[in-house]
């Protein structure tokens, strides 16, 4: 039996699909979501996909955090629901504050379009339950708000609880102590920058996000998470 | 009464401005190699129905903490421009 995947569409979101074909691609089943609704039609898992939420007016994510459906999201993630924002839905997050600190322009002020190398920090996550601590993938980056940063408590935290879920091996945008992603005190709702769904078909130039989108299908089938390193 | 408010949303003290330094570092170029100090933030122009200044005042407060500034990058400041009859 494996669970529905529900994907949410904003106005300005550009990944939707991207994530619709990696889920199908590895065997699960997803559908879209339009930001205007409130109920998630009884999903097993949330992707908040990437793109321009509300055209990122004002900060990215800012608006997207008051659409009708996010309420519905806070609940499903409050009751353990798997969440995961790429990219922009990683700065919807926390803006929702579903996940701590904030995502500010690159350092180098440059938009970032490019294959980074990434490695699992933790295994605690609902996108990275199963897969070995150190493991590296290559997936592709695309942002220009990718530097996240956090108060030194935050930082500290996140460390100490094992909750830095990805980081870059070489640092491209700033971010505090190489975070590319990060997870919430339960591991089921997660962040990240990078985009594994465009990395799930040889066609487009790799596959190692299969790892992490697998990871989350395993998660969905499940509805287990795994237990966070002490 | 209807109060007319800027509010300047800037970058936290401490916190990176890549913007900033981007456009300072291009000022000697310019001839203009005695500024310094450079931030970039918004200018945001409101009005709102309030009974006195104090009550417009936590108004705006309210909603530059909740959605016109992120706390954790970002601080806020307002200025009180004048009043028109609502």
């Amino acid at each position: 039996m494996t669970g529905r995947v529900g994907v949410v569409v904003f106005p300005g979101s550009n990944c939707e699909h991207d994530v619709v074909e990696a889920v199908a691609t590895l065997g699960g089943r997803a559908e879209l979501i339009w930001h205007g609704r409130t109920d998630l039609g009884g999903v097993d898992a949330v992707v908040i996909p990437g793109g321009f939420a509300h055209g990122d007016y004002l900060r990215p994510g800012a608006i997207a955090r008051f659409s009708p459906v996010m309420d519905e999201v806070r609940r499903f993630a409050a009751e353990g629901g798997p969440v995961v924002g790429i990219c922009n839905g990683f700065q919807v997050l926390t803006e929702a504050r579903l996940l701590p600190g904030a995502l500010q322009k690159n350092s180098g002020l440059k938009f970032l379009c490019q294959p980074a190398r990434l490695r699992v920090d933790s295994d605690g996550s609902v996108l990275t339950s199963g897969v070995a601590v150190g493991t590296e993938v290559t997936l592709p980056i695309n942002h220009f708000d990718g530097n996240y940063t956090a108060d030194p408590a935050t930082l500290e935290r996140l460390r100490a609880e094992g909750r830095v879920v990805l980081r870059y091996v070489q640092n491209p945008n700033g971010s505090a102590d190489d975070i590319a992603g990060v997870c919430n005190e339960q591991g089921n709702v997660v962040g990240l920058m990078p985009h594994p769904e465009r990395a799930c078909n040889p066609l487009l130039g790799g596959t190692d996000g299969a790892v992490l989108i697998g990871a989350l299908l395993g998660a969905v089938s499940s509805r287990l998470v795994g237990s966070r390193p002490a | 009464m209807r109060f007319q408010a800027v509010v300047e949303v800037r970058t936290r003290p401490g916190m990176a401005d890549p913007e900033g330094s981007t456009i300072e570092a291009a000022l000697p170029a310019l001839g203009f190699s005695d500024v310094s100090g450079v931030s970039v933030g918004k200018s945001i122009r409101l009005e709102v129905d309030a009974p006195d200044e104090q009550t417009a005042r936590e108004r705006i407060g309210r909603l530059c903490e909740t959605f016109l500034a992120n706390p954790v990058i970002e601080q806020f400041g307002m200025t009180i421009a004048g009043t028109a009859a609502s």
